[in-house]
């Protein structure tokens, strides 16, 4: 841990302010991601989870503050630009294309990718979300929420990110698909891409993670090692429900 | 006969409307707009069409390319000077902008070409009439249908074949996650006016080829006509367009001839009013999905 962090981080968020309209939604938070580190952000609803995602991802401009990814700076290049740099998104509520199918979902997930490297990719995503090449011709809007979540990630890792982001991933699930979807992160982490996590299951997201960010209306209120934080009484009173 | 006669006639005037309104269908759905300036682009491909026969002496095909060719890039210009940086604006101000260009094209064309209607010129479209017995069918009748089905083929096989037709159903879904996935917005919605301008350049000269009066106004009543095929059928539905157009176009001709030639207009718009109190997003338009 200790020589990683002198490390150049893999994506460095300084002092990020982002507004809508009037609304000042994120007050200036500053993280770091290290290269195959899981990192969790947590905070109640409206927090600004969501927000800190999609400004990093382009699809909102910081008023202020900048983002960078392996020391470049990304914000202000726009969604479309920063994903073939190797961040990609699984976004809230999975905004997979409802009328496209699966196939056609995954093919659009490496769209800034060489045609030839698609079959390749498929072939590796199907071998991890199997049930999706069992329903590869299905209309995605027709597949259950747990498929649904599945491919939204199976989708975001077409792109090959070495960053990937997901924004609870565990919303709106059985007990048993959380737990699918957290053992799927654990072995995406183990073959080497480096997560991002926003979860309202606080407790299963700062189990598999290594370090933890909270967030308080716009603000980073708390960070350290996820071990740290579980054990943190004030934690423990706002979001584990102990 | 006559009854044929008036199917025939009502299938070409319907495929006019049909082709109109695929552009309105198209950026209507990936652009999420109503882009009221699309008849007057159709008017000014008209223009350049004559212009190339009359004046410059060129070949009708090439005419037609031409034509095709300002179009594109008038509707490209439009997109990106005037509805680009309102994207995030209301859409009242959107179609304010748009009835402007609307306008502003007229005035364009009046001022280049002038009030006097120009008759447009005879090509290979005003051909020989095809017999079949008792019928007789004009050849811009044939060129007219014959467009349309090909457009119709290839269009569906651009939006499901294609990288770029895919990215336009992305976008049309969804905007953000398709730039999620690396799309480009922008430039598909560019894409967009360019495909639906180069066949309201079609448009033009088919409808030119059956009625050869062109004036600055003549892109204006086929224009609102095609808006409503477009509502007909579904807004944002490319197979809804190709029917509500051609359903348009025979329910015109039909109510001129058998019910009153004065209220021909009116019947059409009845028959719209009918239909979205019956189904409000259309023939083949897809329900509003609720946010969960
Ligand atoms: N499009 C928007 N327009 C205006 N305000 C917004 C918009 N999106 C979010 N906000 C506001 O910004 C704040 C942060 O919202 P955000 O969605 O980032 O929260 P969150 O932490 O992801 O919450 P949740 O856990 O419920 O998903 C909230 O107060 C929200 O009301
Ligand atoms: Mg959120």
């Amino acid at each position: 841990m200790e020589t990683q962090k002198k490390a150049l981080p893999l994506l460095k968020a300084h002092d990020l302010h982002v507004y809508y309209g009037a609304i000042h939604a994120i007050k200036g938070i500053t993280l770091e991601v290290y290269e195959n580190e899981i990192v969790t952000l947590i905070g109640a609803n409206g927090a600004g989870k969501s927000t800190t995602l999609n400004t990093i991802a382009g699809l909102l401009k910081p008023r202020q503050g900048t983002v960078a990814l392996n020391g470049e700076i990304i914000s202000g290049l726009g969604a479309s630009k920063v994903v073939p740099k190797g961040l990609s998104l699984c976004p809230e509520g999975r905004r997979i294309f409802q009328q496209m199918t699966v196939r056609e979902n995954l093919e659009m997930g490496s769209y800034t990718r060489p045609a030839t490297e698609i079959a390749g990719s498929l072939e590796d995503v199907f071998k991890r979300f199997p049930r999706l090449k069992e329903r590869e011709k299905q209309i995605a809007g027709t597949l259950s929420g747990g498929e649904q979540q599945m491919l939204a990630m199976a989708r975001a890792l077409m792109s090959k990110p070495k960053l990937m982001m997901l924004d609870e991933p565990s919303m709106g699930l059985a007990p048993i698909l959380v737990e699918q979807i957290f053992s799927i992160i654990k072995e995406l982490h183990q073959a080497g891409t480096t997560i991002l996590l926003v979860e309202q299951n606080a407790q299963m997201a700062l189990q598999v993670a290594d370090r933890a960010y909270v967030m308080e209306t716009g603000n980073i209120t708390l960070q350290g090692p996820a071990e740290e934080l579980l054990h943190n009484e004030a934690v423990q009173r706002a979001y584990l429900g102990s | 006969m006559i009854f044929l006669d008036n199917l025939i006639n009502g299938l070409s005037l319907g495929s006019i409307y049909a082709i109109i309104a695929l552009g309105y269908t198209m950026v209507y759905g990936i652009a999420k707009m109503l882009n009221f300036a699309h008849g007057d682009v159709i008017m000014i491909g008209a223009y350049i069409a004559f212009c190339g026969l009359q004046y410059w002496g060129l070949p009708p095909v090439i005419a037609i390319l031409a034509a095709m060719a300002v179009c594109t890039l008038l509707g490209v210009t439009i997109e990106g000077l005037a509805y680009r940086p309102l994207r995030q604006a209301t859409s009242l101000a959107v179609l304010i902008t748009a009835i402007g260009m609307s306008y502003l094209l007229q005035n364009i064309a009046l001022m280049i070409w002038g009030a006097n209607p120009k008759s447009f010129p005879r090509t290979f479209i005003n051909g020989a009439s095809i017999r079949i017995g008792q019928l007789n069918i004009s050849s811009a009748t044939i060129w007219t249908i014959l467009a349309n089905i090909v457009i119709m083929v290839a269009l569906t096989l651009f939006t499901a074949k294609t990288k770029m037709g895919k990215a336009m159903r992305c976008v049309s879904e969804d905007r953000g996650a398709a730039e999620l996935m690396g799309i480009n917005v922008n430039r598909t919605i560019s894409m967009t006016f360019a495909i639906g301008s180069a066949l309201a350049a079609i448009a033009g000269v088919l409808l030119c080829s059956s009625y050869p009066i062109l004036q600055p106004t003549t892109g204006s009543m086929p224009g609102i006509k095609a808006f409503t095929a477009a509502v007909f059928g579904g807004i944002g539905s490319i197979p809804g367009a190709m029917i509500g157009g051609v359903l348009l176009g025979v329910i015109e001709i039909f109510g001129k001839a058998y019910i009153s030639t004065e209220l021909g207009d009116a019947i059409v718009f009845a028959v719209l009013i009918v239909v979205l109190l019956v189904k409000p997003t259309g023939l083949l338009g897809k329900p509003v999905r609720e946010k969960v």
